[in-house]
């Protein structure tokens, strides 16, 4: 086990680097962030240029790599290309109303999802079988940024013909939050609408796996087994069947978290929050290949963390499974 | 979907797979020993815990008829995977669904009523004519009875019109992503599958390696180096992560395949590697790997579209769908309607292909359960 966990790190060690190296590449090459300063008339040419040469912009590329490298390890990721701001306070912050986000939303999602998914199978082939199932399929095509426009849609009609803004459909805050309770109360009402978002699509895969996961175990041979030698049904189900059924989830529920913390890209754009995704959108649209790398890095490093976390829960919780 | 003539090097795997496409050499047999072959098809249903009963009835009932000699001829195994298919409703209302959005895309000159671009008050005639058409044209909410279904933009731009050019862009896109994935994402997994050892180790490292990266990251920085706005490009980016999944599959059904007689007998006959890899073993993999190319074509269309949302996928003068969502949200959501029907048009299109993946998972691929993740 433990040998397993230490190769899997290396091995992701491996990755990041070759990640990190193919990243700066894309980002630095696809266009330069500096053209758009060097034309504006309120910026003289010796701040260009000292851009230029504090960020080592006219070395060759691999330099520029080990220079990033650098700061990166020395100075906590640097400071941005244009107003040499410090990178990893920003993240934080993000990171921070990310998680908000996030975890409200996926708690919801499982929650939810486990006990529809279950109760679908319990009931295989009832009607509300079949329109939690038509439910799942129509989230899996819904786009995730659609969804989020209809519901601003939907605001923003009802605004109109009542007069009445029933919800926020931007930022996290309102201009003046408040403090204490009042600051957490209007923040839960500008999280309303991106967490339904968010959970609805979580919501769709749970079911669907819960459903599936349910169903296999309960025609299982043990759940046989225990119906055949006289347990209660309410107890097969809760306790032989359920049980079993929820590892599967497990696994999904990490990997989708770890990628989440990345934040969700389309949620917080349409949405304008001020989460991980936005940073990482605006970053890019900047071409600014300093606040690209470090979101890069720790999103990268929470996913390889996430998906070991699920690996060894997958084995503790289902002792047949074996690390080799 | 020809049926394959038993020849001398395919005999084997023809026994081994499936005894009921040796019927299909037309031999002519006794009514008994037709049992047989229907009970291979009956045993080719999923069986056990999700297998439906209605499904495994009605083929013990073609078996019935069958054996009674009133079923007039044998079928192949594409033959039974086709009335599998046409079995499930759903998926046949959502392929004809699928071949008239696809029909509608490709003559989109044709069936649009106005050009993608077109402004009606830039018309000078018209314009001479109805002095009051820019008053008219802004910004229409859609009308049942008018020419504008869809409304229109503040430009006047007809929305349907723009729907109809953006879907050829956007399944374009899909499809262009699937095939193009589907061949690398086979071409890798059967490589690794049948070679194994360090060949399989290479290429299994780098599938996880594209795994473990944030996908939509990647997708959002390699536009942002490649340079957005061409249907092209764009479908190239989506392709080079989409292989992925298809890779570990079709390496799995390999790995399993490799051991099997039929792959022994054609080595035993001096066949080459490339020959028992496109022959023998391919054809015995391809219900997964169809299955799967669904299941890519409606990830693509939803990916397309947020990228091309979010500014780094289709961008204008080409059309896309996703990028008219957009449109309609900087127009701000007062006009409701730009947001609404090109969202539910990729909705429709969505939904319409992961039933028909659904449907020929059933009907191609049977040791697969109906319902999965």
């Amino acid at each position: 086990m433990l040998t397993y966990v230490i190769r899997r790190l290396l091995y992701s060690v491996v990755v990041l680097v070759l990640a990190s190296m193919l990243v700066f590449v894309f980002v630095t090459k696809s266009g330069d962030p500096l053209a758009a300063l060097a034309i504006s008339p309120n910026v003289s040419e010796i701040t260009v240029q000292n851009i230029r040469e504090r960020k080592h912009i006219d070395a060759p590329i691999h330099e520029r790599y080990y220079y990033w490298v650098k700061d990166a390890v020395t100075n906590k990721f640097g400071t941005t290309l244009l107003d040499n701001r410090p990178i990893l306070p920003d993240l934080w912050r993000v990171m921070k109303n990310t998680l908000q986000l996030v975890l409200v939303a996926e708690l919801l999602a499982i929650l939810l999802g486990v006990s529809i998914g279950v109760y679908s199978a319990l009931r295989q082939y009832s009607a509300f079988d079949y329109s939690m199932t038509t439910f799942s399929f129509l989230g899996l095509a819904t786009p995730v940024f659609w969804l989020a426009l209809m519901l601003q849609v939907g605001v923003v009609q009802i605004l109109e013909r009542t007069g009445n803004q029933l919800f926020p459909i931007a930022s996290l805050s309102a201009v003046d939050p408040g403090s204490g309770l009042e600051f957490w109360i209007d923040r839960a009402h500008h999280l309303v609408l991106p967490v339904l978002v968010l959970m609805v699509v979580n919501l769709a895969v749970y079911t669907r796996y819960m459903r599936a996961a349910m169903l296999e175990v309960i025609n299982s041979d043990y759940v046989r087994t225990a119906r055949a030698k006289g347990v209660a049904e309410r107890r097969v189900t809760m306790k032989h069947a359920f049980r079993n059924a929820l590892i599967p989830l497990v696994t999904l529920v990490a990997l989708n978290f770890g990628a989440l913390l990345g934040g969700a890209v389309v949620t917080e754009t349409v949405f304008s929050l001020d989460g991980m995704g936005l940073y990482f959108v605006n970053a890019l649209l900047t071409n600014d290949p300093y606040p690209v790398m470090a979101w890069l890095m720790i999103t990268a490093v929470m996913i390889i963390i996430f998906n070991l976390i699920a690996d060894i829960a997958y084995g503790i919780l289902d002792p047949r499974v074996r690390y080799d | 979907m020809t049926e394959r003539q038993p020849r001398s090097d395919q005999r084997a795997q023809d026994q081994d797979q499936n005894e009921v496409s040796l019927d299909s050499a037309n031999v002519a047999r006794p009514a008994g020993a037709h049992g047989y072959a229907g009970a291979v098809a009956v045993a080719n249903e999923p069986e056990g815990p999700l297998g439906r009963p209605e499904l495994a009835t009605s083929d013990t009932e073609l078996a019935v008829a069958y054996e009674a000699g009133v079923a007039p001829k044998a079928r192949s195994q594409w033959a039974y995977a086709r009335i599998r298919f046409f079995r499930h409703k759903l998926a046949v209302l959502s392929l004809i669904v699928l071949v008239l959005i696809g029909l509608v895309a490709l003559f989109a000159e044709r069936v649009a009523p106005y050009g993608f671009e077109y402004i009606p008050f830039t018309d000078a005639e018209a314009l001479l004519e109805n002095p009051n058409l820019i008053q008219e044209s802004l910004n229409r909410p859609p009308q049942l009875e008018g020419k504008h279904l869809f409304g229109t933009d503040n430009l006047g731009r007809d929305y349907l019109s723009r729907v109809i050019f953006g879907l050829r862009t956007s399944l374009w896109v899909a499809f262009f992503v699937a095939l193009l994935s589907t061949a690398i994402g086979t071409a890798v997994g059967a490589i690794a599958g049948y070679y194994g050892g360090v060949v399989d180790n290479l290429l299994m490292r780098f599938t996880d390696l594209i795994l473990t990266l944030p996908g939509l990251a990647v997708l959002l920085t390699a536009s942002a180096f490649l340079g957005q706005g061409d249907p092209l490009k764009v479908g190239l980016i989506l392709a080079a992560l989409f292989w992925t999944a298809l890779a570990r599959l079709v390496r799995g059904t390999f790995l399993s395949l490799r051991e099997k007689e039929y792959v022994e007998a054609a080595k035993a006959s001096g066949a080459s590697d490339a020959r028992i890899i496109v022959r023998h073993m391919l054809p015995n993999s391809l219900g997964p790997i169809i299955v799967n190319m669904t299941l890519v074509i409606a990830g693509a269309i939803l990916v397309e579209a947020a990228l091309s949302f979010l500014g780094f996928g289709i961008q204008p003068p080409n059309p896309a769908l996703g990028s008219l969502i957009s449109q309609g949200q900087a127009e701000g959501l007062r006009t409701w309607w730009l947001v609404t029907f090109p969202g539910l048009t990729i909705v429709v299109i969505a939904l319409a292909i992961n039933f028909v993946g659904d449907g020929l998972r059933d009907a191609l691929d049977p040791t697969q359960r109906r319902v999965r993740a």
